[in-house]
C-alpha cells in the first residue's frame, strides 16, 4: 500500500516535471531544425513561475465553470498519469485501460470546452466548436486503434498489454502493430494540438483551435491549463512509446528499478521527440476542414490493422 | 388537489420500485383475474426482467411527480392522463400474456397521446400528437399482428407458452413473427428510420412527462425487443442480432447527428434519446450474436451493459428534461439562441443540468461511461465469434460507438455551454428565475442516481447479472471485488472509486497549493477581452448554429443543409448591410427519402380508389351483388 502511494507521487511527478522539459526539448529542436537558436530547453518551467506569479485577470461574464476548470482540467491529467504504464510494466492503478484513459482525455476537454464558451467571445466560442469537432472525429479511430491492440493481446488492460508484447517481440514487429501504431500517432497530433491539425504556435484567430479556446486565460489558471496540455503531450507520447516499443521496462518496483525505468523512458521519448520535430518542421497545417480527411486516414489505417488480425488468424 | 394526487404518484412509484427490486432479488408471483381483459383474462407475472423495468419505471415516476408537484399550472385532465400513463406503464412490463400486455401498452399510448396534446392550441403540438398517434398505431398493429399470429400457431395467447412451443415452428414463419414484433418495439423504442414520431412529440408534452417518455417509455420498446429476441421465439438465428446490431448502430449516430444541429432544447433531448436506444440495441444485438454462437457468458455481458445503460439513460435523460423543463419554466423558450448566461440565474438548474450532461456524454466517473465502457469490453471481445463477416458488423459498431461517445460529448457542450454560459441572448433569459424546491427536489434524485450509479458498478453490475442470466441462459459470472469490477476473468477492469478518488486528489492538491502559497488570491475582475471594441453584447457570442458548424460542414453528405443568406444594403452603397437573415437548417434525409415517397404512393393509391367511392346508392348496392355472387360461386 504505502510502496503504491509512493509509487503514485513518483510517477505523477516524473509527468509534471518531465512535461515542460518534453515541450522545451521540442521547440528547441524545432527552431534548430529551421535555423534558428530558438528558446532554452527549461525556457517553460520559466514561462510557468513566470505566470504563477503573475495576476489573474477573470472576466466579469465568467461563471465559476471557467474558474474550477484549469483544476478539473490538472487533475484529469493527474489522474491519466496514474493510468498510463510510465516507468514500469504495471502502472500504479492497474485496472486501467485504454477506454479509461480516452474518456479522461474527454472529460478534459469537456470541460475546457464549456471555459471557452463561458467567457462570451467569439475566439472563446470558436475554439471550443473546432476543438470538440477534432476530438470526436478522432474518437472512432482511438477505438479501432484499441481494438486492434485488444485483439493481439487479448485484454485492453494497459499492463497487460505492455506485458504481453514484451515477452512476445514477433507479436509486436506485426505490420498490422505498425498501422496501429500510425493510426493513434495521428490521434496523438489531433488530440494535442501539433501540427498539422493545429498550431501551437501561433495566435492567428484563422487557424486557432486549442489556443483560441484558452484566449481568456492568464495567471495561474493559464499556467495549469498549459501545464496541463503539456502532460497530455507527455502522457500521450509515452503510451505510444510504452505501446508499441514495450522493452526495457522493470516489471518489479525498487528504487534503482524505478531510475533504470526512467532513463529508458527518457531514450524513447527522445527518439519520439526528434520524430515529432521533424513532422512538424516537415509539414504545413492543414485547413480546418482538410482535418476530417488526415482523421479518416488515420480510421483507415486503424481498421487495416484490425481486418489483418481478423485475416490472419 | 393536483399536487396531492401527484405526491400520491411519487410514493406509488417508489413502492413500485420497491416491488420491482424484490422481483430482481427473485421474488417472483403471478396474479390472474379472469374476464378484465378478453382472451385469457389479466394475466401479470413478476420475473426479475419484469422486476428491473419496474424498478426504472417506479424511480422514475417518483422523481418525476416530485418535480411536477412543483411545477403546477396542470388541469384535471392531464393529471387523468397522467394516471393512466403511470399505470400502464407499470403494467407492461408484468403483462404475461398478449391480451393484457397489448390493452396495457395502448393505454400507455393513448394516455401520452393526450398528454402530448398538453397545449393543443398551437397547430404544431396538434401536428406533433397527429403524427404520434399514426406511428405509435402503426406500430400497435405490427404487435398485433405478429402476437395473433404466434398465438394462432402455438395455440396460446401467454408468454410462457410461446417459449415452450416457438423452436418447433418454421423459421419462415418465426422469421416473420420476429420482423412483425421488432417493427412494433422499434418502433415506440424510437429506432431509425421509425424515429419520426419522438422529436415531434416529446417536447411537445409537459417536461415531467417528457421525462418519463424519454426515460421509460421508449425503453420498454426495447424490453419488448430483449423478450422477443431472446425468450418468445426461442433462441434467435443470427441474422436478427446482426439486424439489431446495426440498427442500434445507426440510430445512435443518426440520432446524436440530429441532436448536434437541433437548438429547441427540449427537441436535442429528443434526438440523443434516438441515440441512447441506439447504445442500448448494440448492447442488445451483441448479446443475440453471442447467444447464439454459444458464447453464452459474452452474452451475460452484452445485455447487462444494454440493461445498466437502459437504467442510466432513465436517469440522465429524466434529469436533463426535468432540467430543461426548468428552463423552459424560468424562461419561456426552448429556444437555445434566446437563452445564455443561465448559470447565475438559475444555480440549482444548471449544476443538476451539467451533471446530465456529463453523464450522458459519457465522462468519468458517471454513470453514463460505466455502461458505455461495458459496451465496449462487450463489443471489443467479438473475436471469440470465428466467422469474419460478423467480426466486421463488430468493428463497425464499434466505430459507431466510437464516433457516437464523441459528438455527444461535442452536443452536450453546445446543450450546456450555450443555454447556461456566458451572457443571456435574450430579456427572458435576462430575467429567468430558478425552479421552485419541489423541482430541484425532483432533479436531485436522478443526479444523485447518476453519481451512484457511476460510483458503484460493483453492486450494480452483480445485480444485473441476476436479472439477465436466465434472459441469455448462461450460468452466473463472477464481477470481480467489492472496490474493483472485473470482467471476463482479467480482459478489462474498472474502478470507478478509485478514478473519483484520483480525480478528487488531482483538484485538490494543486487548489490547495495556490490557496496556500497566496497565488490564486492574485486575481482581477475586468470585462472579456474584445479586441478593442467598445461593450460587449450578447450578440458577440458564438451562437449554437456557429458551434454546430463544423460539424454541418463535416457531415454535409448528411446534413444536405441549405444555407440561405439574406442581405438588405443600403441603396448608396452595398458594402453597407442594414440587416442580415441567415439559415442554414438541416434537412431531413428520411422524410425526404421514406416517408414522402410512402406517403405519395399511398395517396396515390387512394385516389385511384376513391373512385369507387361514388356516394351513388345504386352503385354500392351492385358491390354488394357482386360481393354475394362471388361468395356463392366460390363456395
Amino acid at each position: 500500500m504505502t510502496a503504491d502511494v509512493i509509487l503514485a507521487v513518483i510517477q505523477v511527478l516524473v509527468v509534471t516535471a518531465g512535461a515542460p522539459l518534453l515541450v522545451g526539448a521540442l521547440r528547441t529542436l524545432k527552431a534548430r531544425l529551421v535555423g534558428r537558436r530558438g528558446p532554452r530547453v527549461l525556457q517553460p518551467y520559466a514561462n510557468l513561475a513566470k505566470l504563477l506569479r503573475k495576476e489573474a485577470v477573470v472576466s466579469t461574464t465568467t461563471s465559476w465553470i471557467f474558474r474550477v476548470t484549469p483544476y478539473v482540467l490538472f487533475s484529469t491529467m493527474v489522474a491519466a498519469a496514474l493510468i498510463v504504464p510510465l516507468l514500469l510494466a504495471r502502472p500504479v492503478l492497474d485496472f486501467a485501460g485504454l477506454v479509461l484513459l480516452m474518456y479522461l482525455f474527454v472529460l478534459g476537454t469537456f470541460f475546457l470546452a464549456l471555459a471557452g464558451l463561458d467567457a462570451g467571445s467569439a475566439f472563446g466560442g470558436m475554439g471550443s466548436s473546432r476543438e470538440v469537432a477534432v476530438a470526436a472525429l478522432a474518437e472512432p479511430t482511438i477505438m479501432v486503434a484499441i481494438l486492434a491492440l485488444a485483439l493481439r493481446a487479448e485484454t485492453t488492460n494497459l499492463g497487460a498489454i505492455v506485458e504481453r508484447f514484451a515477452r512476445d517481440p514477433l507479436l509486436a514487429a506485426n505490420p498490422g502493430h505498425l498501422l496501429a501504431f500510425s493510426a493513434l500517432f495521428i490521434v496523438m497530433l489531433a488530440e494535442t494540438g501539433r501540427l498539422p491539425v493545429d498550431n501551437p504556435a501561433t495566435h492567428l484567430e484563422l487557424t486557432m483551435i486549442h489556443e483560441a479556446m484558452v484566449l481568456e486565460y492568464s495567471g495561474h489558471y493559464l499556467a495549469l491549463v498549459e501545464w496541463a496540455a503539456a502532460m497530455k503531450l507527455f502522457l500521450f507520447m509515452t503510451l505510444l512509446a510504452n505501446l508499441f516499443v514495450p522493452w526495457g521496462m522493470p516489471a518489479a518496483a525498487a528504487p534503482l528499478t524505478i531510475l533504470l525505468g526512467l532513463l529508458v523512458l527518457a531514450a524513447k521519448l527522445a527518439v519520439l521527440t526528434v520524430g515529432l520535430a521533424l513532422l512538424e518542421t516537415a509539414m504545413a497545417k492543414l485547413r480546418l476542414f482538410r482535418v476530417p480527411e488526415l482523421l479518416a486516414g488515420s480510421f483507415a489505417l486503424a481498421l487495416l490493422s484490425v481486418l489483418s488480425v481478423f485475416l490472419l488468424r | 388537489m393536483a399536487g396531492l394526487l401527484y405526491a400520491l404518484t411519487a410514493a406509488a412509484g417508489v413502492a413500485g420500485a420497491g416491488v420491482g427490486v424484490a422481483g430482481m432479488l427473485g421474488i417472483t408471483w403471478t396474479v390472474r383475474v379472469d374476464g378484465v381483459v378478453p382472451l385469457g383474462g389479466l394475466e401479470l407475472t413478476m420475473d426479475p426482467l419484469a422486476g428491473f423495468f419496474l424498478a426504472v419505471i417506479g424511480v422514475c415516476t417518483a422523481a418525476a411527480s416530485l418535480y411536477a408537484v412543483g411545477a403546477g399550472g396542470e388541469t384535471h385532465y392531464d393529471i387523468g392522463a397522467y394516471l393512466a400513463f403511470v399505470g400502464a406503464l407499470g403494467v407492461v412490463p408484468l403483462a404475461a400474456n398478449a391480451m393484457t400486455f397489448l390493452v396495457a401498452w395502448e393505454i400507455m399510448s393513448l394516455a401520452s397521446w393526450m398528454l402530448v396534446l398538453d397545449r393543443r392550441d398551437d397547430v404544431e403540438v396538434r401536428r406533433a400528437a397527429w403524427v404520434y398517434a399514426v406511428m405509435t398505431h402503426a406500430g400497435l398493429a405490427c404487435l398485433l399482428a405478429g402476437m395473433l399470429l404466434l398465438g394462432a400457431h402455438t395455440g396460446s395467447l401467454r408468454f410462457a407458452d410461446w417459449s415452450a412451443a416457438a423452436p418447433a415452428l418454421s423459421p419462415g414463419l418465426r422469421n416473420a413473427v420476429w420482423l412483425l414484433l421488432a417493427l412494433g418495439f422499434a418502433g415506440k423504442a424510437g429506432v431509425i428510420p421509425l424515429h419520426v414520431w419522438l422529436p415531434l412529440a416529446h417536447p411537445a408534452a409537459p417536461s415531467h412527462v417528457s421525462a418519463l417518455m424519454s426515460g421509460v417509455m421508449i425503453k420498454l420498446g426495447v424490453y419488448g425487443l430483449v423478450r422477443a429476441g431472446f425468450e418468445w421465439l426461442g433462441p434467435a438465428p443470427p441474422a436478427w442480432g446482426v439486424v439489431i446490431l446495426l440498427a442500434g448502430a445507426v440510430s445512435a449516430v443518426v440520432g446524436v447527428l440530429y441532436a448536434l444541429v437541433d437548438h429547441d432544447l427540449k427537441r436535442l433531448l429528443a434526438f440523443c434519446s434516438i441515440e441512447n436506444v441506439g447504445i442500448i440495441l448494440i448492447g442488445v444485438g451483441g448479446a443475440m450474436l453471442f447467444r447464439h454462437a454459444g458464447l453464452e457468458a459474452l452474452a451475460l455481458l452484452a445485455l447487462v451493459a444494454a440493461l445498466y445503460h437502459t437504467v442510466n439513460h432513465a436517469m440522465f435523460k429524466a434529469l436533463l428534461f426535468l432540467g430543461a423543463g426548468a428552463v423552459v419554466h424560468g424562461t419561456g423558450t426552448r429556444n437555445m439562441e434566446a437563452m445564455g448566461g443561465l448559470i447565475k440565474r438559475m444555480p440549482w438548474t444548471a449544476g443538476c443540468f451539467l451533471l446530465g450532461s456529463m453523464a450522458i456524454a459519457g465522462l468519468p466517473p458517471l454513470n453514463g461511461f460505466v455502461s458505455e465502457w461495458l459496451t465496449f469490453q462487450a463489443l471489443l471481445q467479438n473475436i471469440r465469434l470465428e466467422e469474419p463477416a460478423l467480426n466486421l458488423v463488430f468493428v463497425l459498431a464499434i466505430a459507431a460507438l466510437a464516433l457516437t461517445a464523441g459528438l455527444a460529448a461535442a452536443c452536450f457542450v453546445k446543450a450546456f455551454g450555450i443555454t447556461f454560459l456566458a451572457l443571456p441572448r435574450g430579456d427572458a433569459a435576462a430575467r429567468a428565475h430558478d425552479a421552485t424546491p419541489a423541482m430541484r427536489l425532483g432533479m436531485l434524485v436522478f443526479a444523485a442516481a447518476c453519481v451512484l450509479l457511476g460510483l458503484g458498478p460493483t453492486v450494480v453490475v452483480p445485480a444485473l447479472g441476476r436479472v439477465a442470466g436466465p434472459v441469455v441462459g448462461a450460468t452466473p459470472a463472477t464481477w470481480g471485488g467489492a472496490a474493483t469490477l472485473s470482467i471476463s476473468e482479467s480482459f478489462a477492469r474498472l474502478s470507478t472509486l478509485a478514478i473519483a478518488a484520483a480525480l478528487v486528489v488531482g483538484v485538490a492538491v494543486p487548489f490547495a497549493a495556490l490557496a496556500l502559497t497566496g497565488v490564486s488570491r492574485r486575481r482581477r475582475l475586468y470585462e472579456t477581452w474584445g479586441c478593442g471594441r467598445m461593450l460587449q453584447t450578447a450578440r458577440m457570442e458564438y451562437t449554437a448554429t456557429a458551434f454546430a458548424d463544423p460539424f454541418k460542414r463535416v457531415f454535409r453528405f448528411f446534413y444536405r443543409p441549405q444555407a440561405q443568406l439574406q442581405l438588405d444594403v443600403h441603396p448608396e452603397s452595398r458594402f453597407f448591410v442594414r440587416r442580415m437573415a441567415y439559415t442554414n437548417p438541416a434537412r431531413s434525409l428520411f422524410e425526404d427519402w421514406l416517408y414522402r415517397p410512402v406517403l405519395a404512393a399511398l395517396l396515390a393509391i387512394v385516389a385511384r380508389v376513391q373512385r369507387l367511392q361514388s356516394g351513388s346508392a345504386t352503385a354500392y348496392l351492385t358491390y354488394i351483388f357482386v360481393a354475394l355472387l362471388v361468395l356463392l360461386v366460390l363456395r
